[in-house]
């Protein structure tokens, strides 16, 4: 959006309606808003570092005026309670399917973009088709191929499962910008003699690395937050942070000092990365919505 | 680091979200049901068609001179711009060999054989048999998600959620789209708004559950509704407080008002005496005090006529009993209310300039009405509504980016033209503005459709467990029949199918689109 500019025409009707009201009623009501979407997080955030009787007797948002109420205790117990553990786990099985769904869309994409074989266009139709297709579908199936092999419960399992998951929408989306690469790149290269191989990790895929990235980060994330895949192919021993919470939510009202600073926990890596990587963030999360 | 909240976005990806209406759709169903054009399909072509590899994405736009303008960027920011890229013609004269691709697409090929193309046989075949699964029962398990009262809850739940939530998200995105167009501070609005994207809906879920406690002390919803109830004056409440039963008491139940038995003049206290107000809502209830006779004055003193530990004498004010403050009372003569007072924390009340003559006063029924204890928004009512505003919290802010995106790049001459030619704001908004956006509209709603079909972790989160067969919908009941104790794998495996019928049309949209934009 260029910077407003004196004499700049109106950019749309609402907007120069609003002019008209005044700028100021806007201004505010954007504010309200702004601070209603905050307040549940807000609301969360000090729940999760409020004294525990205080948190039954009182609502956070008394906390303002009794900052004598604020504590880490419940920070504390919950690393206490073993937590750490579905961290480690959640990372363990994040980092893995991110760099794997990578790894092997790329190169799938590479084909789809830049090789001729036979069927490729219907192929690639299939994979276009796999884009909506819910979860659903295989949690009966892959629990019972995982049972016959011997990896139901475990952290590959659950790895896998995203890989495959997360496949239709990477390929799609790699092979869309490997598409755009300039031809004359990779025809200089095979002038050269380079392999397949050669141009595609030394051409194609240093070339992509933005899309890369928001692949990457839509990924991770959506495997971070993932709570459906990890209840049913992870047992508790290997369980994420979004299980090992949801088997708290029973006694919500009991458990609130665990659940309050277990759920802000799960959700600070996003929220730095979302900062970190605003950009790719939205680019990967929006082209990622299909799921 | 902001940038991309704020600049012009093209809302890429359109084509992988299944709706981008072509040039004269009027809605994605007239858009599937139209030819692609040219009639050959992707799969037959020959093989040295290399148009195919032109991304998508921008040739939608470019064959449409009504949409938005394509940002120069489709999938990802990058150095390439596919739309504008040369197909890359003749390459196979140099290409590798057919069974090279079959390397590269050997990872890919057998994980998505395996892990989807198989499950979706295995489950179409699974849900011909039952529970156990050597009991074939062919369409049983269908005909139960039909019949069975659970299911068919589930089914009602999943329209109110498509038909309602997608609706919700792309209004609200749209109003916020267009608030800040003009606002220099857009980015930090809309960062604020788009963050609930990065949190787990496991997270969103425990979110919204302290959101709506029901007690207005613990939870935000209840707490702004009841200060914004007090101000509006709302029941004060001693929902419990009556007379003592029998004829000894002075004041006696009419309806659900109480009155006073004998008439009352100016110059003599009257006594209005209740009881059975709980002890919890008079901790800081001051003692009662019997009221003094002023002349000319109507006065008296409501109570609670109950000493704490006994000993009180019945109908007196004695000592310790506690008055209860802001009841209303009315002086009523010959059926007419001809003033009203508010008892003061002593319980004291009292009419001045009233005329001589007989009263009766009433403790109207506004006083007995409890006070505002919260809705309850995690009850069988409530549940789906509550569940869908976690929703629109979690989503709004997507669908105002992209949103944003399809304003900014909407030519403004087109505007123009139409201000010079006398059309009002409100015509140019209503009439061009949102036309030229419904490509990105239906993006979005067709997007939040997708997503309310399969919609699971929010419903699962935030409803209590005693609710949740209410706010139950079909991915969640899919789950609890087939793993959460259901012990039912074949009606599992028939929601499922049940759910990818429910996708299909967007994936044949998707189909559709994806080979007519590479024609």
């Amino acid at each position: 959006m260029t910077a407003p500019t004196l004499g700049a025409p109106p950019r749309s009707a609402l907007g120069r309606i609003v002019d008209r009201v005044g700028g100021g009623v806007l201004q505010v009501l954007l504010v309200l808003i702004g601070v209603f979407w905050l307040i549940p997080t807000l609301g969360l955030f000090v729940v999760s570092i409020r004294e525990e009787a205080a948190n039954n007797s009182s609502g956070w948002w008394t906390v303002f005026t009794k900052p004598a109420e604020l504590t880490l205790s419940s920070y504390s117990s919950l690393l206490a309670s073993g937590f750490t553990s579905s961290f480690w786990n959640t990372v363990l099985i994040a980092l893995p399917s991110t760099i794997l769904v990578i790894g092997i869309a790329a190169m799938a994409a590479y084909a789809f973009a830049w090789m001729e074989f036979p069927g490729r266009d219907a192929l690639f139709l299939v994979v276009v088709a796999l884009l909506v297709v819910p979860i659903q579908i295989a949690l009966i199936p892959i629990a019972k191929l995982y049972g016959a092999l011997g990896i139901f419960g475990s952290i590959p399992g659950v790895v896998l499962f995203h890989v495959a998951f997360g496949l239709p929408f990477a390929i799609f989306l790699l092979r869309n910008f490997f598409a755009g690469i300039p031809a004359s790149l990779l025809e200089a290269a095979r002038m050269d003699g380079a392999g397949e191989w050669k141009i595609f990790s030394t051409v194609v895929f240093p070339l992509a690395k933005p899309a890369v990235a928001s692949l990457g980060i839509f990924q991770f994330l959506w495997v971070w937050n993932d709570l459906l895949v990890a209840l049913v192919f992870a047992n508790t021993e290997n369980q994420p942070m979004t299980k090992a919470l949801q088997s708290q939510m029973r006694q919500f009202g009991t458990n609130v000092d665990i659940l309050a600073p277990g759920a802000f926990l799960s959700l600070i890596i996003p929220l730095i990365l979302f900062f970190a990587f605003q950009r790719y963030f939205v680019q990967g999360m929006m082209a990622g919505s299909v799921k | 680091m902001t940038d991309r909240l704020d600049g012009p976005q093209d809302p890429r990806g359109d084509l992988a979200r299944g709706s981008s209406p072509g040039p004269h759709d009027a809605s994605p169903a007239s858009g599937g049901a139209s030819p692609a054009p040219g009639g050959a399909s992707g799969a037959t072509r020959p093989a040295g068609d290399d148009g195919e590899v032109h991304p998508a994405l921008s040739d939608v736009r470019s064959e449409d001179p009504r949409a938005p303008a394509a940002a120069p960027e489709v999938a990802t920011a990058g150095p390439a711009a596919p739309g504008a890229a040369p197909a890359p013609a003749r390459r196979s004269r140099l290409g590798p060999p057919p069974t090279m691709a079959t390397l590269f697409l050997l990872p890919s090929l057998v994980l998505l054989g395996a892990m989807v193309l198989y499950p979706i046989g295995y489950s179409v075949y699974r849900s011909l048999y039952g529970a156990n699964e050597k009991t074939f029962v062919g369409l049983d398990n269908y005909a139960a998600i039909f019949t069975d009262s659970s299911t068919l809850t589930t089914i009602r739940n999943n329209l109110i959620w498509v038909v309602v939530a997608p609706l919700l998200v792309t209004v609200i995105g749209l109003i916020f789209a267009v608030l800040t167009e003009r606002i220099r501070w857009a980015t930090a609005f809309k960062l604020i708004v788009f963050m609930p994207m990065a949190v787990s809906l496991l997270a969103s879920g425990v979110i919204f559950r302290l959101v709506y406690e029901q007690d207005p002390d613990r939870g935000v919803a209840n707490a702004v509704i009841s200060s914004v109830s007090g101000v509006f004056g709302g029941g004060q409440g001693y929902p419990d407080a009556r007379p003592r039963g029998g004829d000894q008491s002075p004041v006696a139940a009419e309806g659900r008002a109480v009155v006073s038995r004998q008439p009352a003049r100016p110059g003599q206290p009257v006594l209005l005496p209740l009881v059975g107000v709980k002890p919890a809502d008079l901790a800081s209830a001051a003692p009662a005090k019997a009221a003094q006779p002023a002349p000319g004055e109507l006065t008296g003193t409501v109570w609670v006529d109950f000493t704490q530990g006994g000993g009180g004498r019945t109908n007196q004010v004695d000592g310790t009993e506690k008055g209860l403050a802001g009841m209303t009372v009315e002086a009523v003569q010959d059926g007419a209310v001809r003033a009203e007072a508010t008892t003061e924390a002593d319980g004291t009340f009292r009419f001045t300039g009233l005329a001589p003559g007989d009263y009766v006063v009433r403790l109207p029924q506004s006083n007995f009405e409890a006070a505002f204890n919260g809705l309850s928004w995690l009850g069988p009512t409530l549940i789906t509504p509550a569940i869908i505003g976690a929703f629109i919290w979690v989503w709004a802010g997507f669908a105002m980016v992209l949103i944003a995106a399809g304003l900014s790049a909407i030519p403004r001459d087109a505007l123009e033209a139409a201000r010079i030619d006398g059309a009002t704001e409100w015509q140019v908004f209503r009439l061009i503005t949102v036309p030229l956006l419904s490509p990105v509209l239906l993006v979005v709603l067709v997007t939040m459709i997708i997503n309310t079909l399969k919609v699971f972790d929010l419903v699962f989160v935030i409803a209590p467990g005693s609710v949740q067969p209410n706010a139950n919908v079909i991915a969640l009941e899919m789950w609890r029949v087939s793993f959460g104790g259901g012990g039912n794998q074949g009606l599992g495996s028939a929601l499922a199918i049940f759910l990818l019928i429910l996708v299909l049309p967007f994936m044949i949209l998707n189909i559709r689109r994806f080979r007519r934009d590479n024609q």
